[in-house]
């Protein structure tokens, strides 16, 4: 009798628990995401790590192209064929997703506790109530520059504006290598590399930001202005044909070794060390006058939230908090240097470029691209606009003031503060 | 039995052969396209949409912004079209009458390498055009460098006065062998006895080409014209392969396919407008329906036809 118990007991028990098992193996979960240059780092590191520690829940890692990432997530969201996580870009684009209710709340998450107010300022309701996104990392924009060429032909690290160009001239007299290596053609690099890369020492960062938000600053001031003036002066330094130099091609320029200086995010960092084999550097984005508070763009990137009709809920805010903790901040940071984790949790980074580029937040005063915030929500776009703004500036296509006012007139067509 | 035949038969067939045909193209062209122009007439407001009747359209062609965008990407599509018209369909023609020359040798081999660039995909033209194009790595400056010409190199995707024409000559290396095929069978089909007439009558040489035979393939030509009219007017992809959706430097390559694709869509932190989407859509449907009934009614009906 009691075998036969003991048989029945272990029989329900093995089906039962291959029933749980069957059930648990169910819960896949699927993340949007336009970071395919990661695919091999979620998928060899980020998610065995997950899996290892949450057995049940598989990861499935979905991205598509940068450019493109928007209007596929738009469709697929409108289609109802969207995974359960969405990496969600910073600002309206995600606010947008959530006030059409494709995005989940976050509000009683506990991960959201480990965050600072910055960190969830860019995927938060505009009463500062639901957060949407929990923040994965932010970018810093710099210079990236080749040691051996700085040795080479003998120039110092820049500090300000006057020596930034006085050691682009001494390359370009040399004429060794490419003084710096950006492009036009793409458009994107000259808005976010030059003119968001250098542009808070000019307009103080938050400061002047925030001004341009409440409309007591126009796109027209001399603090808006003077960045475009400096970039048109950068066109003597870029290579040969830059106009229709692509951001690949700028890459593999700079990291071939035949460019000296690139205007860089930090997000280059992993794709330049696996490329480069010459010693990397990097320096801040130069001041005006030495000794001035120096500004750097520390901008919040990228963030990951819950689609609001995903059927496995439990299972994505699982995995949303342990995005939230510190190990996934220390896998993710190390896993990618140049993506700066938000997190309070402490995190220590290995990679030397990387470390070069968060030192300076303890020297510099940090803050976002300036069209990110609420200034692109309308028609015209004022990010669009500033791309082909910059690169018309460096094109030497249109002057700098040109270019303000034809921003400053777009930005005020629709935007009250600024009318 | 007598009674039913009496009947008119119910000629069933003729519906279950249209079926396939008429239920694929209604669900996956006139569905969409009444879709696109019903979108059109709405607008939304507080996410709810709303009509406005013809509002949009109004948005489009009176809003100085929109309009300096539409007229431009206008512009842009009509210089492509022209572009195509005077060069892609001459050295069609050209390349046609050569190839049905009989003397010529290799001939099917020509006309095979000719034709290829059309099959291939998009991605790879404007890529592989980019590359060879390209003043960094193309083989471009190089092969103008050395033959002594490296002055005449500009880097020609880039620069707004001349990324368009340089697209549309892509374009046109791409798609040249359409307009060959369509001339060389039209070439091939004028029966020998009217060259022979011509022959007897002392037409030779260019004369015959001018007066014999291209009277005879004009109804093809007219026919390669509003092919090349509509797939100009509905391009995309080669511009947005090679300079991507802000068609750049400063909207010089802007056509309607891309500034359509650029507000539906919506690019980059511009979130996509569907009604003024479907609204440039709409304009470049009539715009291709005028251009094809102009064709039809006007051209087409001038057309001396000939009957071998």
């Amino acid at each position: 009798m009691t075998a036969k118990l003991f048989k029945g007991l272990l029989l329900s028990a093995t089906l039962l628990s291959s029933a749980g098992l069957a059930q648990a193996q169910d819960v896949t979960l699927t993340i949007e995401s336009w970071r395919n240059d990661d695919l091999s780092i979620w998928q060899d590191t980020i998610i065995p790590a997950f899996e290892a520690a949450n057995p049940g829940i598989k990861i499935k890692f979905t991205p598509s192209a940068p450019a493109e990432y928007n209007a596929v997530l738009n469709s697929k969201l409108e289609a109802g064929s969207a995974g359960d996580l969405i990496t969600c870009r910073p600002f309206d684009a995600s606010l947008a997703l959530y006030d059409a209710g494709y995005l989940a709340s976050l509000a009683d998450l506990e991960g959201m506790a480990n965050f600072s107010d910055v960190a969830k300022s860019a995927w938060i309701t505009d009463d500062g109530a639901n957060p949407f996104c929990v923040p994965m990392a932010s970018v810093i924009h710099g210079f990236i520059y080749n040691k051996a060429a700085f040795e080479a032909v003998g120039v110092e690290v820049p500090q300000t504006e006057e020596e930034f160009f006085a050691a682009l001239e001494k390359i370009k007299a040399d004429a060794t290598y490419i003084p710096m290596a950006m492009g036009t053609n793409d458009q994107w690099e000259a808005a976010t590399m030059g003119y968001q890369n250098i542009g808070p020492n000019y307009w103080k960062g938050e400061e002047g930001r925030n001004a341009l938000i409440k409309g007591e600053q126009k796109l027209t001031d001399d603090a808006w202005v003077e960045p475009y003036r400096v970039l048109a002066k950068w066109k003597d330094y870029l290579g040969d044909g830059f106009e229709a130099q692509t951001y690949p091609d700028s890459q593999n320029l700079f990291t071939l070794g035949r460019a000296a200086v690139y205007p860089a995010g930090s997000w280059e960092i992993s794709g330049f060390n696996t490329q480069a084999d010459f010693e990397m550097g990097a320096f801040m984005p130069p001041v005006k006058a030495a000794g001035d508070t120096c500004y750097i763009s520390d901008h919040t990137d990228i963030a990951i939230g819950m689609n609001a009709k995903t059927p496995n809920a439990e299972a994505a805010k699982t995995f949303l908090n342990w995005v939230a903790s510190s190990e996934f901040a220390t896998l993710y940071a190390n896993a990618l240097p140049g993506f700066f984790p938000l997190s309070s949790e402490p995190v220590t980074l290995e990679d030397p470029l990387a470390q070069e580029f968060i030192s300076w937040r303890q020297k510099c005063e940090s803050t976002i691209r300036s069209t990110y915030q609420i200034l692109s929500r309308g028609t015209p776009n004022l990010e669009n606009e500033t791309w082909n703004a910059s690169a018309n500036v460096i094109r030497g296509s249109e002057t700098p003031e040109d270019a303000g006012k034809r921003l400053q007139d777009g930005l005020a067509s629709w935007y009250e503060p600024q009318k | 039995m007598s009674i039913s035949s009496e009947k008119p038969t119910v000629r069933w067939h003729i519906g279950v052969f249209l079926a396939p045909a008429v239920l694929i193209y209604t669900a996956v062209m006139i569905l969409p396209l009444f879709g696109t122009l019903q979108l059109s007439f709405f607008r939304m407001i507080d996410r709810e949409a709303v009509f406005v009747g013809l509002e949009n359209f109004r948005t489009l062609f009176f809003d100085p912004r929109w309009s300096a965008s539409f007229w431009n990407a206008l512009g842009n599509n009509t210089w492509f079209f022209i572009i195509h018209m005077l060069v892609q369909n001459p050295i069609g023609i050209l390349l046609a009458a050569i190839l049905s020359s009989p003397r010529l040798r290799l001939a099917s081999a020509y006309r095979t390498a000719i034709f290829i660039p059309t099959i291939l995909s998009f991605v790879i033209v404007g890529f592989g055009w980019k590359l060879i194009l390209s003043p960094i790595w193309g083989v471009a400056p190089s092969i103008l460098d050395a033959v002594g010409l490296k002055m005449l190199f500009a880097p020609w995707l880039g620069k707004e006065e001349y990324a368009l024409t340089t697209l549309s000559l892509i374009s046109v290396w791409q798609f040249v062998g359409i307009p060959m095929m369509l001339i060389y069978a039209a070439l091939l089909s004028i029966p020998d006895d009217i060259i022979e007439a011509a022959e007897c009558d002392g037409v030779t040489g260019m004369s015959q080409f001018w007066k014999v035979k291209l009277p005879l393939i004009l109804p093809s030509i007219g026919i390669i014209s509003v092919l090349t009219f509509v797939a100009n007017f509905n391009a995309f992809d080669l511009i947005y392969s090679a300079q991507g959706a802000l068609a750049g430097p400063n909207y010089a390559t802007d056509i309607l396919g891309t500034f359509l694709y650029r507000t539906f869509f919506g690019f980059q932190l511009q979130i996509g407008d569907a009604s003024m989407g479907s609204t440039i859509a709409s304009i470049m449907f009539l715009i291709i329906l005028a251009g094809v009934c102009f064709y039809l009614f006007i051209i087409q009906r001038r057309l001396r036809r000939y009957q071998f």
